[in-house]
């Protein structure tokens, strides 16, 4: 393989990795921090509880997710150093102010928040961690900007002499339509990861100790995994309205900005009005145009997600065939070595990945209700079945993200910034030109195999670790705060924590 | 002022700030292997406070680092393009190094098991020590100057970076973050570990005059420029002073000085490099400043955002220091707080025997 396809098959597997861990800190350090400041209201030990159980899974996470997010500020320069020189002028400050801004924010009070339960008041014990949960927050903004910026590039100019994207409005490039649609879609998706994760796991707990029969074990079911079931499935909803919302936004979006990567979705290859959903198609594995079947359709349902409307002439949606047309006459249909360029994004991976995006929020979905519906009114339940769904359903949304983001980028394809339809076309980019061309083939071999080998080992460990204290449980707490000790010797005092 | 010029100067600072903080950090990482003293059980102990003083901030002084490689991303992209492109595979061996370390430091505790720890135990050591040695070869690299076509692009392999001079820099910064950790855990340490912490430095100390002033007085002569003297002059003084204050006891001022001399380090580095940002080997092709900057716009951009930030980043990092100012003994560490092998098992043993007892509910 050359070095482009090496590039490529290491980006995706490093980021998508990276992903997998990234929307449940995302999602759970802002759920952590309301348990926490449920406890500093209320005063109620079980959100003490809870806190420092998820929050224990949080930490796990975290490192996982800070450790892969380093490989991500440098990869650009290592394997796409064409694409870092032609639009560092841009997409460097996004990655600066990111860090500037919010991973600094992350790592100083995530270390107050873990050390700090003895040394710091309450409230600012209570602060640091909701510092950490809207740096997280912001730093997607941020990174985002960057990614919404090569979907869509606004905000810039190209320069003739250095052949380079220019930087001309910052706030146009925070402020990209693109952008206001992907931020709330992904932190609502993070909701529903970290949503369906606490439910989740409450869940069975809950079900596990009702099963007991024990009085004790059910008391402590009522007293403190309920809340939590409750709490988890009401994010989970709100967050699969956010979900389903905002992607619709991006789905009409999508259509003006590039919309090749919609109808390769539909499997579209001819202008259609009314054009049907298709929610099954058969084909080969790497389809064209000419061997797709549809099986099983809605009818006009595409066109609505694409215009907003389900038939008429409104209701038009290009094929990519026409795609393919149009960007020959304004890009050219070779590239520089001669080969005919295609401009459609490979079928299959694009079609499945966002169905499976969609489909599998089915599972939150049914979990969130069913837990909602036999916690009703302060029940429990002991309903293995209910247990089970819990169980099956929280990889689901992870699973969900990383299609969406497989969606988002190799529908992007072949471009790694897609030219922008109204206006500033010279600023676009081929991925094959993007690649690094003083590093060789074997060389990008050899930190793929040792990235994927070194992830694929931290992943085992991480997966024991959070499953290990999942299935521990609540821990035993104590108030180890400054006020509930008053007056002991500071001095003496083995530390409350330590690694 | 230039803003390309003020840029390549914060990047200086950003890249300071990193080998300052992070520099004990390795050099903590470092004396794992090194330090503790005593049977199996007192040696994990005083790894645990070792890894206790900087458990706090490691992760903070690490996005140092992020912020220089963004920083460098942003406002010099060709920079950016060709010394992390060129330098692909120590780059790649460094960050190997720090996934491991971020992880080895989280997990460790995560279950309380001597074995378990003991194998992040060396996790963290392999994660201190490569990139100690590797910050200082790429520096010196950039230093000596590289081989750079006409188009910046990097072509000379990577073996070209393996020469005497770059092992030598990688050297150096290995025993300047080891004299600054060994500061370090005397500063933060108290009883027997501080004393024993500060014979260490002593003897790092030692080691640093000659390594790394054979270091800078060789880049100095072959490779720099006039008044870079200055920058060899204050890190040697420093060293010296470094020497003094820690045989009288004075951890903080000697820490001080330890932290000037990786500064003075870092201006020499700067310095020689002006006005390139990487020299081209013997007087080849280079790549300077005025090629590798962003425009004018973005940089007031970054400025802007960077003038801002960076003291509000500097006073909460400062805050955190003093938060966690108390020194720490082995008799401060509380139980492991991690999962135990056992409890972890009952908790296995069958869905209707959960893990709580029913002291739990009181
Ligand atoms: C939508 C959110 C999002 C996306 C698309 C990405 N990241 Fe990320 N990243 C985060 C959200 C995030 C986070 C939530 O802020 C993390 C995850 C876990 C964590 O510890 O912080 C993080 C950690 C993290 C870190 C470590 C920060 C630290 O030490 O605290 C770095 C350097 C990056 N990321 C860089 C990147 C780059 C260069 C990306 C582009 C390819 C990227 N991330 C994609
Ligand atoms: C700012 C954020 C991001 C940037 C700048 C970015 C940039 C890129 C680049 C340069 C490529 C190489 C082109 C290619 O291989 O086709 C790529 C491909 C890819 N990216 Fe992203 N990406 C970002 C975020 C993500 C995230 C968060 C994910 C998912 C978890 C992701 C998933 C992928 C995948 C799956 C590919 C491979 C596509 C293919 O090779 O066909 N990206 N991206
Ligand atoms: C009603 C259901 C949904 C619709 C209509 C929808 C729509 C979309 C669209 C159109 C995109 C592509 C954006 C682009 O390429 O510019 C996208 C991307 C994405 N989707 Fe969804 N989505 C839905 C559900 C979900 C669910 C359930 C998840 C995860 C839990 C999810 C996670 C993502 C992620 C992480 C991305 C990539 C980031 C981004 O571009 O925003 N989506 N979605």
């Amino acid at each position: 393989m050359e070095t482009l396809d090496l590039a490529r098959w290491q980006f995706a597997i490093t980021t998508v990795y990276h992903f997998i861990l990234v929307p449940l800190t995302i999602g759970l350090a802002p759920l952590v921090a309301g348990m926490q400041t449920a406890w500093v209201v209320t005063k109620n030990e079980r959100w003490l509880r809870l806190t420092k159980f998820f929050g224990k899974l949080l930490l796990i996470n975290f490192a996982l997710g800070v450790a892969t997010g380093i490989v991500q500020e440098f990869q650009f320069g290592m394997a796409w150093s064409e694409y870092s020189r032609f639009v560092g002028d841009v997409f460097g400050a996004p990655l600066a102010m990111e860090a500037l801004a919010a991973f600094f924010v992350e790592s100083t009070f995530l270390g107050l928040w873990i050390f700090g339960w003895d040394r710091l008041s309450k409230k600012v014990h209570l602060a640091c961690i909701w510092l950490l949960a809207i740096a997280t927050n912001l730093s997607a903004f941020f990174i985002l900007a960057a990614n919404s910026w090569m979907q869509h590039p606004v905000g810039t100019v190209y320069n003739e002499a250095t052949g380079r994207a220019e930087m001309e409005s910052i706030g146009a490039i925070l402020s990209n339509s693109t952008l206001l649609a992907a931020f709330p879609h992904t932190i609502s998706a993070a909701f529903l990861v970290a949503g369906t994760f606490v439910c989740g796991i409450a869940t069975w707990w809950m079900v596990r100790l009702v099963r007991s029969k024990k009085p004790e074990l059910v008391a402590l079911a009522r007293d403190t995994y309920r809340p939590a079931v409750v709490l988890g499935a009401i994010v989970m909803l709100v967050a699969g309205v956010g979900v389903g919302l905002s992607g619709d936004a991006q789905g009409k979006l999508m259509y003006q900005q590039q919309p090749g990567k919609m109808s390769a979705a539909e499997g579209l290859c001819e202008t259609e009005e009314a054009a049907a959903f298709s929610i099954l198609t058969v084909g080969p594995w790497d389809p064209t145009c000419d061997d797709l079947t549809r099986v099983i359709s809605v009818p006009g349902l595409a066109s609505f997600l694409g215009t907003g409307h389900f038939s008429g002439p409104e209701s038009a949606l290009p094929g990519v065939n026409d795609v393919q047309r149009d960007m020959e006459a304004r890009f050219g249909s070779v590239d520089a070595a001669g080969n005919p360029i295609s401009y459609t994004p490979p079928l299959g991976i694009t079609y499945w990945a966002f169905r499976l995006m969609i489909g599998l929020a089915v599972f939150s979905a049914a979990l969130a209700l069913w837990a909602l519906w036999a916690t009703r009114k302060g029940r429990l339940s002991d309903n293995r079945w209910l247990s089970r769904l819990a169980i099956v359903a929280i990889p689901m949304p992870f699973l969900a993200c990383s299609f969406g983001w497989i969606f988002t980028e190799v529908g992007r394809q072949p471009w790694v910034v897609a030219p922008n339809p109204t206006g500033i076309d010279q600023v676009r980019l081929l991925t094959e030109q993007g690649v690094s061309t003083a590093v060789p083939a074997g060389v990008v071999l050899t930190s793929m195999v040792v990235f994927t080998l070194l992830y694929a080992a931290l992943g085992v460990v991480w997966y024991r670790l959070i499953h290990r204290y999942a299935i521990e449980g609540v821990p035993e707490v104590h108030d180890e705060s400054p006020e509930a000790r008053a007056g002991d010797d500071d001095a003496n005092r083995p530390l409350s924590f330590a690694y | 002022m230039d803003l390309s010029i003020l840029w390549f100067v914060l990047i200086a600072v950003l890249w300071t700030g990193y080998l300052v903080l992070e520099g004990f950090d390795f050099g903590v990482g470092m004396l794992l292997s090194l330090f503790p003293r005593g049977t199996k059980e007192e040696k994990h102990a005083e790894r645990r406070v070792l890894i206790n003083t900087i458990g706090p901030v490691w992760d903070g002084n690490e996005v140092w680092l992020l912020t220089a490689g963004g920083a460098t991303f942003a406002a010099f992209p060709e920079w950016y393009a060709t010394l992390f492109s060129g330098f692909y595979l120590p780059l790649l061996l460094i960050l190997l190094a720090l996934i491991v370390r971020v992880v080895a430091f989280e997990y460790r505790g995560k279950i309380a098991s001597a074995v378990w720890a003991r194998r992040f135990d060396v996790l963290i050591q392999v994660g201190s020590w490569v990139p100690a040695v590797l910050w200082g070869v790429a520096f010196a690299n950039l230093v000596r100057g590289v081989l750079l076509d006409a188009d910046h692009q990097y072509v000379g392999g990577f073996w070209a970076l393996l020469n005497p001079f770059a092992l030598l820099g990688g050297l150096t910064t290995l025993v300047l973050f080891l004299l600054h950790g060994s500061l370090y855990v005397a500063l933060k340490t108290d009883g027997e570990l501080r004393a024993r912490a500060r014979t260490f430095a002593a003897r790092f100390a030692v080691a640093a005059v000659v390594v790394a002033g054979a270091w800078a007085v060789w880049a100095q002569v072959a490779f720099s420029v006039a008044w870079t003297w200055a920058a060899v002059a204050v890190a040697a003084l420093s060293l010296v002073g470094v020497v003094v204050l820690n045989a009288r006891g004075r951890e903080g001022w000697a820490f001080g000085l330890s932290a000037l001399a990786i500064v003075s380090a870092v201006v020499l580095i700067f310095g020689s490099m002006y006005p390139d940002v990487m020299p081209g080997l013997d007087g080849g092709p280079s790549l300077s400043i005025a090629d590798a900057s962003s425009t004018d716009y973005t940089l007031t951009v970054m400025t802007w955002v960077a003038v801002i930030l960076t003291p509000v980043v500097i006073a909460y990092q400062t805050w955190t220091y003093w938060v966690f100012r108390r020194r720490l003994t082995t008799a401060d560490m509380p139980a492991p707080a991690g999962l135990t092998w056992k409890k972890v098992r009952d908790a296995l043993g069958g869905s209707d025997t959960p893990a709580v007892k029913p002291s739990d509910l009181a």
